[in-house]
């Protein structure tokens, strides 16, 4: 299979205008006629359904959640990057760009990021424009901060809750559209499978997850934009709901899935307290910006240091960071940081709980700027900290662990955002398209509304003008069949009788994961990884129990269906970590690091996109590579000595 | 830590429902709420008679507003300004016995145990909680200044995450101090004058078609508000209706429904 | 927008402007009451002068009458309809319910409503008709001597005295809500309005639980 990116030639500056205007359109008059089904209502699914609702398109958006309102997108806190160089400190659209390429360790496409980094300037108007409250200084005028290292001061951001300011904005929007009639929404409601007749998406399979009825949904074009697979991973930052299912059942469709085993994961999460824990709480890592990190130098110290941490003198702190980079010490990135606090921590020097974490001490910033600025700057982290642990932060130092945070990888498509599937778009989170092998932060809510907000209204219109309507409805036997299909595999699950629940599965798998294809990654651990999953999933299909019928509300019914489709997601991105024998971004295999232990990238054999092509139950996925040429980006290791 | 739980449990909307009671044992204090929710329904789903607990839950970090029961009488349970997701067994002491109850209101239809539907809140944000202005490229963000104070102010209001626990403590399941903190969040940003007065009107108007009371000014919403919303806003919301509904131009344009 | 309106008496929120509306006009009117009033602690020749002089006045006096009259019939019904609407929003109780901020005040008001409104009722027929004064009434020409001889009875003083305790719950929690349904607020003088409702509240109230005590005391006799 060639896979063609479909990006436009010619100069990257003007090569989305001119795309923009070899599209073409549909008559405004024509746009009812078209029906457009969008799964997901987080920033990408949201803002890309009320938009196609403003242009007068009829479409039905599906969220699993009671209201589009909860999207895992509202959880985001730090903020949205933009190219506006309000500060005047040098920042441009082709600057933001470059950052980005760089960031993702340079495997992404080019010219999709540069779109990106183009509308960049045009989301934060339309949200100021909605009235989305971002923080503002005394004059009046829009705020910004440097976030997560960056040179310039581009991040736009709401308190502590930029993510929740967005998604409401996207969600105002889309309620209006409800009002208005050219949306239907269908809240608690979960998409199944997809509908693929003659080689193009045509609907899918949705369960109202209330009174469990399946049905299909029937449109000219299908949107997903369903979030990321973090939750394979059973801890992470994730929402509890968060889950691959759509995305899956359209890979098992013919969507190809991109890049699986891109992860990040994120250093500044509060730890693991027991056998009970269900989630991971992120705490936003401006909090590296004055705690230091450090843990003990002996091994000896791992008890008293747990109980009082101020009694382990200076000289007998480790403040690896500092001490391994010490240009950038506490600011390094996101995967560097992460990677350090695994290794002290395997070295037996982690403090608390199983011996899962690493100190976050405020001490030193305190006495500098006195207790009342660090409130100023963290008083709800700290609040949040508190609240969780029972630790006070200002007398004792945070204890923080890295958690799975966002998936890089997901459904491939081109630069229209189509997958190989034609008629189906994946948006956001979703797809794989933007962020390389590492995302830098403050850029997930930037794609997501980029993506919903300014490209999928245009190329779905492109689309539909050229394809013009499905033709297919509900009653044509193939679209019977699929329902039936689901009908059956829900059959399927409740009949196993089994003894375990789907949780306890979910819990297994997401060990299996975070030990084997987790932060640090290696030939054997992978192998055995996925010889586990199998045997796992295998004990899954028949040792299963689910209480309750398919025609209720049912949620151990909901949440196997789920952990069903991340054995197959988990298996997928091992043998993708499997191939990609080089250490890139989110991505550190451990046979592929420089002398000081630093990932290495191999720019010679893998500077391509790895997409992956189900083959059947049973059957192991074919890969296929979109290669990956750099025009403008200079490609480099990184650095951070 | 040992419980025992007093736990509404009701099939589907249109049955009675009543109180199931459940011993559960060796509860770790350092789990939240629905932790020791997920424990309970481990061992019922161990057990192979009864079906677990159904409970609103997702985000598990007090943002995404789903999770919310009423614990022994209070919306989301004793800790203030804590969501349930948020709160954690080291609140209660080992022995406790506590009630859980769904957000009770005839506007809050029950779905299932603890969950309930709240579409009443997404139709009142449909009637107008929003400003009217189509993705496009709009005007530059920094083209209209808005003052600190009153961005800040908006920002306050615009907390709100639609969990309901201010209809589930009102003595009235008034939703009043939802509603307002919309029309705050809009109405004091430049943006949103232009649709102040008809905004008020139609969100307040399908307010009451929903079913809600009315405010008594008790001001248990504001206390059981898991952000922290105002009662302060209210009265900005009874100013600005009253405003729109006596004296607006809007008011005399709109077609008035009788209920 | 929705462009969906409801008349401003259909909504909760009209109806309470209706009940703050016609509440201030009662509340203008008792505080007046009850100053009018303190002229009893000047003797029988004051107290008399200013009943005369008020029924000197039919016009404005009959006015006045029916703009309360008027202002008492809107403010119950908007009262009555508001707590069924109330009542019918929760048609399943909680089994468990604790409060966090409300006051006695607030939950008695619809009870303390009710009670005033008998109340009302009863001191008409009491100092104005004289319909149930106890011993002889002497109308308003000699309206001390009802005052003393109505107060002089523990029964009626203990009436009063309870009567006007729920007065000033309702004036503590009415003048605050009605500030709040109107929507006087600003956040600089947001504090003061629980303080001021608490201050009209017991000058009022204590001013009339004053009397009949004072009679019992033999202050005014």
């Amino acid at each position: 299979m060639e896979l063609r990116s479909n990006a436009p030639a010619g100069p990257i500056e003007t090569s989305w205008d001119k795309h923009r205007f070899d599209m073409k359109l549909v008559n405004p008059a024509n746009r009812r006629k078209f029906k457009v089904l969008v799964v997901g209502t987080g920033l990408a699914g949201g803002s890309a359904a009320a938009t196609l609702g403003e242009m007068g398109y009829n479409v039905e958006a599906f969220c699993f959640q009671d209201s589009p309102r909860r999207a895992h997108s509202i959880a985001a806190q730090g903020g949205i990057n933009a190219a506006k160089n309000y500060r005047g400190d040098g920042d441009s659209i082709y600057r933001l760009f470059y950052d980005t390429v760089k960031g993702g360790d340079y495997r992404s496409r080019e010219r999709n990021v540069y779109r990106l980094a183009q509308v960049s300037v045009n989301i934060i108007d339309q949200c100021v424009a909605q009235g989305v409250p971002f923080a503002r200084e005394y004059g009046g005028l829009l705020d910004n901060r440097s976030f997560g290292g960056a040179q310039v001061a581009r991040t736009f951001y709401a308190r502590g809750q930029t993510g929740q300011q967005l998604l409401l904005g996207a969600y105002q929007a889309l309620e209006r559209q409800v009002e208005a009639g050219t949306v239907q929404m269908f809240p608690r409601t979960e998409m199944l499978d997809l509908i693929v007749v003659d080689g193009r998406a045509r609907g899918i399979v949705i369960r109202d997850l209330v009174t469990g009825k399946v049905e299909a949904r029937m449109g000219d074009a299908v949107l997903l934009a369903s979030g990321g697979y973090g939750n394979v991973f059973y801890l992470s930052t994730n929402a509890m709901g968060s889950n691959c299912t759509a995305a899956w059942r359209a890979h098992r469709k013919g969507a190809l899935f991109a890049n699986p085993c891109y992860v990040q994961i994120h250093p500044t999460c509060i730890p693991v307290s027991g056998e009970h824990q269900s989630k991971l709480t992120l705490m936003s890592e401006s909090l590296r910006n004055d705690g230091r990190v450090w843990v003990p130098k002996k091994r000896d110290d791992i008890g008293r240091a747990s109980k009082d941490p101020g009694s382990i003198a200076e000289a007998d702190r480790d403040y690896y960071l500092e001490r391994k980079y010490p240009s950038f010490g506490n600011l390094v990135p996101r995967d560097i940081a992460s990677r350090n606090a695994k290794d002290v921590c395997d070295e037996g020097r982690g403090v608390g709980p199983g011996g899962q974490g690493v100190f976050l001490d405020f001490r030193d910033a305190i006495q500098r700027l006195g207790q009342k600025t660090i409130e100023e700057r963290y008083g709800n982290l700290f609040e949040m900290y508190e609240r969780i642990t029972d630790e006070d932060p200002y007398k004792v130092p945070m204890r923080i662990f890295p958690a799975i945070h966002y998936t890089m990888g997901g459904l491939w498509v081109d630069y229209n955002l189509m997958s190989n599937i034609p008629g189906l778009f994946v948006l956001g989170e979703a797809n794989f398209s933007d962020h390389g092998a590492n995302r830098l932060g403050a850029s997930a809510l930037m794609q997501g509304l980029a993506d919903g907000y300014f490209v999928a209204p245009y190329t779905v219109a492109d689309y539909l003008a050229r394809n013009g309507n499905s033709g297919v409805d509900a009653d044509h036997a193939a679209v019977k069949a699929e329902v039936q299909g689901v009908n059956d595999r829900i059959q399927k699950l409740l009949n196993i009788g089994g003894k375990r629940s789907p949780n306890s599965f979910h819990k297994a798998l997401g060990r299996i994961c975070w030990d084997k294809v987790g932060m640090a990654r290696n030939e054997a651990g992978l192998q055995e990884a996925i010889a586990e999953i199998q045997a796992l999933k295998a004990e899954f299909w028949t040792n299963l129990a689910i209480p309750g019928s398919a025609d209720s509300f049912n949620d151990s019914l909901v949440t196997a269906g789920r952990v069903a489709d991340f054995f197959e997601l988990a298996e997928l991105m091992a043998r993708d970590a499997l191939q990609r024998r080089e250490s890139c971004g989110g991505h550190f295999r451990e046979e592929s690091q420089t002398p000081e232990g630093e990932a290495l990238r191999d720019d010679e054999n893998f500077s391509y996109v790895a997409a992956w092509e189900w083959k059947g139950e049973g059957q192991e996925a074919v890969m296929h590579r979109e290669d990956l040429s750099f025009e403008y980006v200079k490609l480099a290791q990184r650095s951070y000595k | 830590m040992n419980l025992t739980l007093h736990i509404w449990r009701q099939k589907k909307a249109t049955d009675k429902g009543g109180f199931a009671t459940y011993k559960l044992a060796g509860v770790s204090p350092d789990s939240s709420f629905l932790e020791m929710l997920d424990q309970l329904n481990e061992e019922i789903l161990a057990g192979g008679k009864d079906e677990p607990v159904a409970f609103d839950h997702d985000c598990r970090e007090g943002i995404c507003g789903a999770c919310g029961m009423v614990v022994n009488g209070v919306p989301h349970g004793p800790q203030e300004l804590t969501t349930t997701c948020q709160l954690h067994m080291r609140k209660f002491k080992d022995g406790d016995e506590l009630w859980l109850e769904p957000w009770r209101a005839a506007a809050f239809p029950v779905v299932r145990d603890l969950v309930v539907d709240r579409g009443a809140f997404d139709r009142i944000i449909q009637a107008g909680g929003y400003i009217s202005v189509n993705t496009a490229a709009p005007r530059d963000a920094n083209e209209i200044p808005v003052p600190k104070t009153d961005a800040d102010l908006s920002m306050d209001a615009a907390q709100c995450i639609g969990c309901g626990a201010c209809v589930a403590a009102c003595p009235n399941a008034s939703a009043m101090l939802f509603t307002a903190a919309k029309v705050t969040h809009l109405g004091v940003l430049p943006q949103g004058q232009a649709e102040r007065g008809p905004r008020v009107l139609a969100m307040v108007a399908q307010m009451e078609a929903e079913g809600f009371g009315g405010c008594t000014n008790h001001g248990e919403c504001e206390s059981a508000c898991p952000k922290g919303i105002k009662l302060e806003f209210i009265a900005r919301l009874n100013r600005d209706y009253l405003k729109a509904a006596i004296g607006g131009r809007e008011a005399a344009q709109q077609r008035t429904v009788r209920r | 927008m929705s462009g969906k309106t409801l008349a401003l008496r259909d909504t909760t929120i009209g109806k309470k402007a209706i009940m703050a509306v016609t509440g201030v006009i009662m509340v203008g009117f008792v505080t007046a009451h009850m100053i009018g009033n303190l002229q009893a602690y000047s003797g029988r020749e004051v107290f008399n002068a200013y009943a005369a002089f008020l029924h000197g006045l039919p016009g404005p006096l009959w006015a006045a009458r029916l703009v309360l009259l008027g202002s008492v019939i809107a403010h119950a019904w908007a009262a009555i309809s508001l707590v069924r609407q109330n009542r019918a929003a929760r048609p399943v109780r909680y089994q468990v319910k604790q409060t966090l901020a409300t006051t006695y005040a607030a939950k008695v008001m619809p009870l303390g409503g009710l009670i005033l409104l008998f109340f009302i009722v009863y001191h008409l027929l009491h100092f104005t008709t004289g319909h149930v004064a106890p011993g002889e009434f002497r109308g308003w020409q000699d309206a001390y001597h009802n005052f003393v001889t109505g107060f002089q009875v523990p029964a009626i003083a203990g009436v009063y005295v309870v009567a006007n305790i729920f007065l000033g719950l309702h004036l503590y929690h009415g003048v605050w809500s009605m500030l709040q349904t109107l929507g006087i607020n600003h956040p600089r003088y947001n504090h003061w309005r629980k303080r001021a409702a608490i201050g009209l509240a017991v000058v009022v109230a204590g001013g009339n639980i004053s009397f009949p005590i004072a009679v019992l005391a033999g202050v005014i006799k």
